[in-house]
C-alpha cells in the first residue's frame, strides 16, 4: 500500500515559512490569501496486508520520528 | 576526570568541543562515532556538538536523536553523567525527549550568527556554577533554528524549577521567554543553543564559556 503523512505546525505555533510565503504571494497580486501554513508530506511505500494494522503502525512512525508532536500536527493517508 | 565528543555525520563543532574541553579542564576528551552503541567507561561529561547533523534532514537533530550512540547517552544520563548539547545537540537533545520543547526557525528567518549577551539566570547547576556572582556572559550564537518553543504549562513549569539557566539579554531568535539554555529536572542533561565551545579563550573574544566546562568537571571530582 501507499502511505502518506502529512506534517505541520500545529496551530499557534509561529510558521515564518509560512508567513514569508504568504507575504510573496500579497507582493504577487492575491491580497485575499491568508493563513499560509508551509508543510510537508513523507510517502512510502508499506509491505503490509492489513491497513488498519498498518494505519496503527504508521501512526507509531509518526509519532517517533517523522512528526515531533510538541510542535507538528500530523494526518495519515493509506491508499 | 574524562569527557567524551559524540560525532555525527555533519558535527562541524566536534572539534571545537574537544579543544575547548581540553584546553578548560585538562581532562582528556575522546570521540565517539554516532554508530557506536557504547560510549568509554567513567565518563564525567558527555557533549553533543554544533553542527548539522544528517543535513538537518526531516527536523534539525531529529535523525541523530534516533541514532545508535544516543540510547547510550540516555543510559548514561540517567546515571547522573552530565550531558550538554550545544546548538545542534541542544536539538538533538529536545528531539531525543532528553529535555522538554523545541527548537523552531528563528522568526526573523535569518540564520544569526554574532557574539550575544547571556543572563546566567541559574548559577546553582553543576554547569554554572563557575559563573557564581557574574551575571552576564558574552558567547557566540551560530543558528537558524534556535527560537525556542515550549508551551505555556510548560515554559512555566521549567521556569518554577529554576531549569531555566542562560536567558538572552537581546532575543536574537524569538525564542520563546528569552531562553537560550535550560537544564533537566534532575540537573544533568544542558541544552543551550549559544557555543560556549566558541568562547574559551581571550584570543577568540571572550573566555566565558571556559566557566561552563570548569564548573561541570569540578562538579565530577
Amino acid at each position: 500500500m501507499k502511505a502518506k503523512v502529512h506534517v505541520f505546525l500545529k496551530p499557534g505555533v509561529l510558521d515564518v515559512e509560512g508567513k514569508a510565503v504568504e507575504g510573496a504571494l500579497h507582493d504577487l497580486g492575491w491580497s485575499g490569501v491568508g493563513h499560509v501554513r508551509v508543510g510537508k508530506t513523507i510517502e512510502f511505500d508499506f509491505d503490509h496486508a492489513d491497513k488498519a494494522k498498518a494505519e496503527a503502525e504508521i501512526k507509531s512512525m509518526a509519532e517517533r520520528l517523522l512528526a515531533n508532536t510538541v510542535i507538528e500536527s500530523y494526518r495519515i493517508e493509506v491508499a | 576526570m574524562k569527557a567524551a565528543v559524540v560525532v555525527f555525520p555533519g558535527s562541524n563543532c566536534d572539534r571545537d568541543c574537544k579543544v575547548a574541553v581540553e584546553r578548560s579542564t585538562g581532562a582528556p576528551v575522546e570521540m565517539v562515532w554516532h554508530q557506536e552503541t557504547a560510549l568509554p567507561s567513567g565518563l564525567d561529561l558527555i557533549v553533543l556538538p554544533g553542527g548539522f547533523s544528517y543535513g538537518d534532514y526531516l527536523r534539525c537533530g531529529a535523525m541523530a536523536a534516533q541514532s545508535p550512540v544516543m540510547r547510550a547517552v540516555k543510559a548514561e544520563a540517567e546515571r547522573g553523567v552530565a550531558v550538554v548539547g550545544i546548538c545542534n545537540g541542544f536539538q538533538i537533545l529536545c528531539e531525543a525527549g532528553m529535555l522538554p520543547g523545541a527548537l523552531l526557525r528563528n522568526s526573523g528567518l535569518k540564520y544569526v550568527c554574532k557574539p550575544i549577551e547571556l543572563e546566567v539566570t541559574n548559577a546553582q547547576t553543576r554547569f554554572t556554577s563557575g559563573y557564581r556572582e557574574k551575571r552576564h556572559v558574552m558567547m557566540t550564537q551560530g543558528n537558524g533554528e534556535g527560537n525556542f518553543f515550549a508551551d505555556e504549562a510548560t515554559l512555566d513549569r521549567i521556569e518554577g524549577e529554576g531549569q531555566v539557566v542562560f536567558r538572552y539579554v537581546e532575543n536574537p531568535n524569538g525564542s520563546a521567554r528569552d531562553i537560550a539554555g535550560i537544564v533537566n529536572e534532575k540537573g544533568n542533561v544542558l541544552g543551550m543553543m549559544p557555543h560556549p565551545d566558541r568562547a574559551f579563550e581571550a584570543a577568540l573574544g571572550s573566555a566565558d564559556g571556559a566557566a561552563l566546562f570548569q564548573s561541570v568537571m569540578a562538579s565530577a571530582a
